[in-house]
C-alpha cells in the first residue's frame, strides 16, 4: 500500500507546480461569450424540466400554469391514490420490467454480436446495414407495422411480446453500434495470450473478454434501459390494451388537468437519475478497484 | 510418449495465408534442445509466422513441426507445452501481477491457494515481489516485461517463444533486459525462440542465428559463423560489419585469384574457402570494416597487404573507441572503414583526403 502511495505522490507532484499553466492575466473575452452562449443553452435545455418539477411540488389549489400556489406533495400523495389520473402504479411496474428485459436482451445481443464482428464473414455487410436500418426507420411506422403484423398473425398485442419486440428494434442497433466502439479497444492479443496459456474459448471469454470490456458493457446496459423506460412511439401501437408508463403520460395530458401530472413527470426523472447514477457509480466502481490493485 | 526434450525440427515447412504466396516456404531446421536460437530478418520475412507456428497460433500449410520427437501440427500451445511472450506482451489490464501470472494455473483448475503460492515464487525469481499487487499500467516498460516472461514461464514449457521482446523498450532497458533473458534461459534450462530484428541483439544471444529473407533461411549458424562468414551478400549485409564488392575473376594463380574492380591493380582474394573459381566468374567478396586498413598515397603497405584501392574521404563518424570513416572505393556500395581510434588520431584525415584503403589478402572473403 505504502508502495502504491509513494507512487501517487510521484505522479502528482508535478500537477502541483503549475510550471505550464497560464494562471497570470484575465480570461479573453471569447471565454465570456463562449460562457453566456453554454449558460443559454443550459437553460434551453433544463427550463423546461424544472418548470414541471416546480410546479409538481404546489397544494392542493394548484394548476397547470404558474404563478406556483403553496408548497406541498399534494399532487405526489394523489398519483398514486387516485384512480381518476389512470393506471400509474401498474403501467411504471411494466415499463420497469419490460425495460429490464429489454436491457438483458441487448446486452447479450450487442455482446455476441460485438464477438461476431471481430471477424468479416459473408454478408457481414448486409447484416451490417439491415442494423442501421431499423436504427432509421421512423419508430410510429415500425409500431404500426408491428401491430398490423401482429393482428394479421391472429395474436394479441401486449408490452411483453409486440412492444418488446418493437423497443429491441430501437435499441439493438444502438447496443451493437455502442459496442462495436467498445471493442475496438479490445486488443485481440490477450485473447491469443489466454489461448496460449491454456485457456479454452469459454475460459477466455469469461476470465479476460468480460471484466476487460465491463465498463463498455454497463454502458450498452445503460442504453438499453433508458432507450426502453422512455420508449413512446415504438410502443403506441404495439403494447396492447395495457400501457406502458410514457403512453400513460401521454394519454393523462389528455384527460387530466391536475398538477399531479407534473408530480408523475418528477418521479420518473428521479427514477431515471438512480439508473443512470447506479451505472456510472459501477463503472467507476470497477475502475476503482482496478486501481487500487484488487487484494482478492 | 510425452517428452520433456525441447529440440525442435522444422521440416519442410510452408505457410501461405492466399493460397498463392507463400510467407514461410520450405523452411528446414535443427534447433538443439536447450539453445537459445534467434530469428533474424527485415519485417515480413517469415520469421514471426515460424514463432507462431511452432507456438501453435497459426497451422503450416505444409511440412512438419516436431518438438522432443513429436509431431506437434495441430496440437494446442498447452499440449505442445510451448509458452508465447507477446511482442508487447498482452499482459491482462484487469488481472494484478499475481494474477497474470497466476493465470495459467487458475484455468488449469489449480485452487487458489495453490496456484497464489506457485505464483508469488515465480514474482521472486524475476524479482517482482514488491510489485505483486500491481496492474500491469503502473508498471515500467522492464518491469512489464519481467511480468510477461514469468506468466509463460510458470506453465513449465519445454519451448520458450518469444516476439520481438525487446522492442518496445528504449535503448539502455534493452540491453540490460538482454542479459534478463539469457539468465532466465540458463536458469530454466529450456529452449528459447526469440525472433528480432536487431542483429546486435542476435549475436550477443544467440547460440543459434538463424538470417532470413523472403520465407527462405539464409543462413543458420553460430553467431560467429553468421558474422564473420557469412555466405553471400545478403547474410553480409543484414548482419553488417562487412564491405561487399563485387567483379569478375581475371586471373586465377594457385593460392589465390584476381578480381577486375576500379583499381588498376585488381583485388586479390585467396582460393581457400572458394576453390573453384575461373576466369570471368562474376563474385562477390567481402572485408570486414575493422580489417580495413588507410594509408595515405606513397607510403608502404601493412604487411600481408597486396590491394590497395584508392579513396577519398566522404564521411567521418566518431565513435568512441573506434572511427567509422566513409570513402568512396567502390561506385554503388557503401564502403567504410572502423579505424581504431588511436590509430586515427595518430594521423587524422579530414573529409575530403585521398587515402589507400588496404587489407591483408587472407581477410577478403568470396561470397557464394
Amino acid at each position: 500500500m505504502s508502495a502504491v502511495l509513494a507512487d501517487m505522490r510521484e505522479t502528482v507532484a508535478p500537477a502541483t507546480t503549475k510550471a505550464i499553466a497560464p494562471s497570470k492575466g484575465g480570461r479573453p473575452w471569447t471565454f465570456y461569450v463562449l460562457a453566456a452562449l453554454f449558460a443559454l443553452y443550459v437553460i434551453a435545455l433544463y427550463g423546461p424540466m424544472f418548470c414541471i418539477y416546480i410546479l409538481s411540488f404546489q397544494d392542493i389549489r394548484g394548476g397547470l400554469v404558474f404563478p406556483m400556489k403553496g408548497q406541498s406533495l399534494h399532487w405526489f400523495v394523489d398519483l398514486f391514490t387516485q384512480v381518476r389520473t389512470g393506471d400509474v402504479k401498474g403501467s411504471f411496474d411494466r415499463s420497469i420490467k419490460l425495460a429490464v428485459i429489454v436491457t438483458i436482451i441487448t446486452v447479450v445481443v450487442s455482446f455476441l454480436a460485438g464477438l461476431s464482428f471481430r471477424k468479416r464473414f459473408r454478408g457481414d455487410t448486409v447484416v451490417f446495414y439491415m442494423m442501421i436500418g431499423s436504427l432509421v426507420a421512423p419508430g410510429l411506422v415500425l409500431g404500426l407495422g408491428t401491430g398490423l403484423l401482429f393482428q394479421a398473425l391472429g395474436l394479441n398485442a401486449s408490452w411483453y411480446t409486440s412492444a418488446l419486440g418493437a423497443q429491441l428494434s430501437w435499441t439493438l442497433p444502438f447496443g451493437v453500434l455502442v459496442m462495436f466502439a467498445v471493442m475496438s479497444r479490445f486488443n485481440h492479443v490477450w485473447e491469443e495470450a489466454a489461448y496460449d496459456l491454456g485457456a479454452s474459448r469459454w475460459q477466455s471469454i469469461w476470465l479476460v473478454m468480460i471484466p476487460v470490456l465491463a465498463p463498455g458493457l454497463v454502458a450498452v446496459a445503460l442504453f438499453g434501459f433508458t432507450l426502453s423506460y422512455d420508449e413512446f412511439a415504438r410502443s403506441l401501437q404495439t403494447a396492447g390494451s395495457l400501457n406502458t408508463l410514457p403512453l400513460e403520460i401521454w394519454s393523462m395530458t389528455l384527460n387530466v388537468t391536475s398538477p399531479s401530472l407534473y408530480a408523475l413527470g418528477t418521479v420518473t426523472t428521479i427514477v431515471s437519475f438512480i439508473v443512470i447514477g447506479a451505472s456510472l457509480g459501477s463503472i467507476v466502481l470497477i475502475q476503482k478497484k482496478r486501481g487500487s490493485g484488487a487484494k482478492g | 510418449m510425452k517428452s520433456d526434450r525441447g529440440d525442435i525440427e522444422l521440416a519442410g515447412v510452408c505457410k501461405s495465408f492466399d493460397g498463392a504466396t507463400y510467407v514461410v516456404d520450405g523452411v528446414n531446421l535443427r534447433i538443439a534442445d536447450g539453445a537459445y536460437c534467434c530469428f533474424i530478418g527485415p519485417s515480413g520475412c517469415g520469421k514471426t509466422t515460424i514463432l507462431r507456428m511452432i507456438a501453435g497460433h497459426e497451422d503450416p500449410t505444409a511440412g512438419e513441426i516436431v518438438i522432443g520427437g513429436q509431431n506437434v501440427v495441430g496440437l494446442a500451445p498447452v499440449q505442445r507445452r510451448t509458452a508465447m511472450m507477446f511482442q508487447s506482451y498482452a499482459l491482462f489490464p484487469h488481472l494484478t501481477v499475481r494474477d497474470n501470472i497466476a493465470f495459467a494455473l487458475r484455468v488449469r483448475g489449480m485452487s487458489k491457494a495453490d496456484r497464489l503460492r506457485a505464483a508469488d515464487a515465480m514474482i521472486e525469481k524475476v524479482r517482482l515481489t514488491q510489485f505483486a499487487d500491481r496492474l500491469p499500467a503502473q508498471l515500467s516498460g522492464g518491469q512489464q516485461q519481467r511480468v510477461a516472461l514469468a506468466r509463460a514461464a510458470i506453465t513449465e514449457p519445454r519451448v520458450l517463444l518469444l516476439d520481438e521482446p525487446l522492442s518496445a523498450l528504449d535503448e539502455q532497458l534493452r540491453v540490460q533486459m538482454r542479459q534478463e533473458l539469457r539468465r532466465m534461459q540458463r536458469e530454466l534450462g529450456i529452449t528459447f525462440i526469440h525472433v528480432t530484428h536487431t542483429q546486435l541483439e542476435a549475436i550477443a544471444l544467440a547460440d543459434l542465428v538463424v538470417v532470413m529473407e523472403q520465407g527462405k533461411i539464409k543462413q543458420a549458424g553460430a553467431a560467429r559463423d553468421v558474422y564473420a562468414h557469412p555466405h553471400d551478400r545478403y547474410v553480409a549485409e543484414f548482419m553488417g560489419g562487412q564491405n561487399v564488392l563485387s567483379g569478375r575473376v581475371e586471373k586465377v594463380n594457385g593460392a589465390s585469384f584476381t578480381l577486375g574492380q576500379a583499381a588498376p591493380s585488381g583485388i586479390e582474394v585467396s582460393l581457400q574457402a572458394r576453390p573453384t573459381v575461373s576466369i570471368g566468374d562474376k563474385v562477390d567478396i567481402a572485408v570486414r570494416r575493422d580489417d580495413v586498413a588507410l594509408v595515405r598515397p606513397g607510403r608502404e603497405l601493412p604487411p600481408g597487404c597486396t590491394t590497395s584501392l584508392p579513396s577519398r574521404v566522404l564521411a567521418i563518424e566518431y565513435q568512441g573507441y573506434f572511427v567509422k570513416v566513409m570513402l568512396d572505393t567502390v561506385p554503388e556500395d557503401e564502403f567504410v572503414a572502423y579505424v581504431p581510434e588511436k590509430t586515427f588520431f595518430a594521423d587524422p584525415f579530414t573529409v575530403g583526403d585521398v587515402v589507400m584503403a588496404t587489407w591483408a589478402t587472407g581477410s577478403a572473403l568470396p561470397l557464394a
